[in-house]
């Protein structure tokens, strides 16, 4: 599903420049739910960016389901993005002017739908986080909770193979994040990937797989930083 | 995509209201103010024949006498009768017509009208086919009527029916200064803008009632009106042979080749005058097409021109401020197309949606901007000069007003729109 190899990337400024990631290395195979984990600033948040096709790499070779990303332009990957990838983010970032089901519509508008389909989509979404009832309210009527599993309709609403989460529980109290991880991991056991940065031991705990990300290096906590596992199954290195 | 763009732009624009109303207004100032002067510069710059006035050409000689020449001076500007009608009589050009103004005295033979002045115009039978002119019954006269000064006339379509009641009055006759004209021919409304075929009367009159030969004119001794500059003491300086222009004489060739011959002609025309003792200058010929000849009489008044720059210059600081807001209006929203970015939106889609709303504030600040034009040209029409009543909205500049608009708020909308795009969604997406 994703496999990175010798992964860089390093932000210039005239009088600096920064390795945020340095030759990360990871597979990370259909049905998997992987946690990445690390201190702060150490890579975490670049590791998403770029597996998400938000940031260019700098070097090394990504491929998404199959498809080489480094050359792409910018409307070939938008349109990846769109069709492969759910973003769920720490803030949830909903458009406070729209409703849900307009919200959950967002990433369907960018693919050529019928009215039915979105519509049925959506309706699909919202019913699978238990908020079908309120597609009319806006985002400021919903609890935290509430919100975070609308941006979760709003992920899956496409269809996505990989759901990618920054921090997803970190602005919930304990049940609600509780509710969140078993929503993702419902999701997981239903055939998507997930890969979600955490800084929470018990959120990543329940991964099936750990990646700790130290100064743009990432190393499999199972493994060790030297392994290079087989194709088959999930790998890390760097 | 464009009804979903439509429904954000809407969305957008009313969420910050007061400072979507100042933009419509920043488009709507600047867009009112450079429509009413450009409408006024439309209307006196317009071309009063179209398709035809690069083939009409006004012709100049230099009859005047060696005192005060200067070589290279510009030629009188009309001409003598007596080289009028030997240009008239030469026929060299496809046609060709001599003229001058007049105010005629009319006598209705319909009771309880009182005798009154109209605007006329001495002419030749050319003028017509010539200039195009619209009859809305029979025809003008012909040129056997010119050398014959025989005693007819056409009228304008306003004067049949002050006189008669009709239009359908071929063959009657109107009552001029005593002499009874038969009428040839009575033409529609025909006011070409500006009055280009004779300079020395209003720039933008309403032209002529009354149409007469030039020849008849003299005959029955009709009041000319217009410039005369006479060189030497005239007892009589309407008279043949009088030094004294006064004459406007137009002809119309169709080719740059006719031209060129026609040129040729006048040279040698004034050549011959020369050698006739008639004429003490080398020849000192000038034709000017219609649009050359507005040009150079300067038709358009220079403070008109003044204050198109200056209201394009304001529309410009407009589209300033405008660009200015809507940055402002895009950038606030860098949270929300960081969200679109990450969900699958292109550069060029949110490009495209902030392009919209741009267009939107411009068709918005486009009626507007027009109803601040209507006002404006309102406002021209309460001024004395002779344009001011011909100041109004026509079908291409009502067109042109929203054209202005929407490209006005467009190009404001593509460099904030253009920052917009290229926010990086990573950032965005962190830091809200």
């Amino acid at each position: 599903m994703l496999h990175m190899k010798d992964i860089s990337k390093v932000y210039r400024t005239e009088m600096v420049e920064t390795h945020a990631l340095r030759k990360l290395s990871l597979d990370v195979n259909a049905g998997e739910f992987v946690a990445v984990t690390g201190p702060s600033g150490s890579g975490k948040t670049t590791f998403l960016n770029i597996a998400g096709l938000l940031e260019e790499l700098t070097g090394g070779e990504y491929m998404l389901d199959g498809v080489d990303v480094r050359n792409l332009g910018d409307r070939a990957r938008s349109h990846l993005r769109n069709e492969k990838i759910g973003f769920i983010f720490q803030s949830f970032n909903l458009i406070p002017d729209l409703d849900l089901f307009d919200n959950v519509d967002v990433p369907l508008r960018y693919r050529k739908l019928s009215r039915g389909n979105r519509r049925k989509r959506i309706e699909g979404a919202l019913e699978r986080v238990g908020l079908a009832s309120r597609t009319r309210h806006y985002p400021s009527e919903l609890s935290g909770g509430q919100q975070q599993r609308v941006a979760i309709a709003r992920a899956i609403a496409g269809g996505p193979a990989l759901l990618l989460a920054d921090e997803p529980t970190g602005n919930l109290d304990s049940q609600m994040a509780r509710e969140v991880m078993q929503l993702l991991e419902e999701l997981n056991a239903q055939g998507t990937v997930v890969v979600i940065v955490t800084h929470d031991p018990e959120i990543a705990a329940r991964a099936q797989r750990n990646v700790h990300i130290v100064d743009g290096v990432a190393t499999d906590l199972e493994r060790g930083p030297s392994l290079i596992r087989p194709p088959a199954t999930s790998a890390v290195s760097a | 995509m464009l009804g979903y763009y439509l429904d954000l732009a809407f969305r957008s624009l009313k969420r910050n209201i007061g400072l979507t109303i100042l933009m419509i207004l920043a488009i709507a100032f600047g867009v009112g103010a450079s429509m009413t002067t450009l409408t006024v510069l439309h209307v006196l710059s317009s071309d009063p024949m179209p398709g035809k006035s690069q083939d009409l050409y006004y012709v100049q000689l230099d009859a005047r006498p060696m005192s005060g020449y200067r070589a290279g001076d510009e030629p009188a500007d009309q001409l003598t009768r007596s080289d009028a009608e030997a240009l008239l009589r030469a026929r060299k050009a496809d046609h060709q017509a001599m003229m001058t103004s007049g105010n005629a005295a009319i006598d209705p033979q319909r009771a309880g009208l009182q005798p009154f002045f109209a605007d006329s115009r001495f002419t030749s039978a050319d003028f017509f086919p010539m200039f195009r002119v619209p009859f809305v019954a029979g025809n003008g006269w012909s040129a056997d009527d010119d050398a014959n000064a025989a005693r007819v006339a056409v009228i304008a379509r306003p004067l049949a029916e002050k006189l008669f009641g009709s239009t359908n009055v071929v063959g009657r006759t109107v009552r001029v200064e005593g002499a009874d004209l038969r009428i040839t021919g009575v033409i529609d409304n025909w006011r070409p803008v500006p009055h280009f075929y004779d300079l020395y009367t209003d720039n933008f009159g309403k032209g002529e009632q009354l149409f007469v030969p030039f020849s008849t004119s003299r005959e029955i001794k009709l009041d000319r009106s217009g410039e005369m500059d006479c060189w030497k003491e005239a007892k009589d300086p309407e008279a043949l042979g009088a030094p004294c222009e006064w004459i406007q004489f137009w002809v119309e060739l169709d080719s740059a080749a006719k031209a060129k011959a026609y040129r040729e002609f006048l040279v040698q025309y004034s050549l011959e005058q020369k050698r006739a003792g008639k004429f003490e200058r080398q020849p000192n010929v000038r034709l000017r097409n219609v649009m050359q000849r507005l040009d150079f009489r300067h038709v358009v008044p220079p403070d008109v021109r003044l204050q198109t720059w200056i209201a394009l210059g304001f529309l410009l600081v407009c589209l300033i401020n405008t660009v200015g807001l809507l940055l402002t209006k895009f950038l606030r929203r860098s949270a929300e197309i960081g969200v679109r970015r990450a969900l699958g939106a292109s550069k060029r889609s949110i490009f495209m949606q902030l392009l919209v709303e741009a267009g939107i504030v411009g068709l918005v600040g486009g009626v507007a901007g027009l109803g601040l034009a209507l006002l404006g040209l309102w406002a021209v029409r309460q001024q004395p000069a002779d344009f001011a009543e011909l100041a109004r909205l026509d079908l291409p500049m009502l067109g042109a007003t929203f054209a202005l608009s929407i490209t006005a708020s467009l190009l404001a909308g593509v460099l904030p729109a253009w920052r917009a795009c290229h926010v990086t969604p990573a950032i965005q997406l962190k830091s809200h």
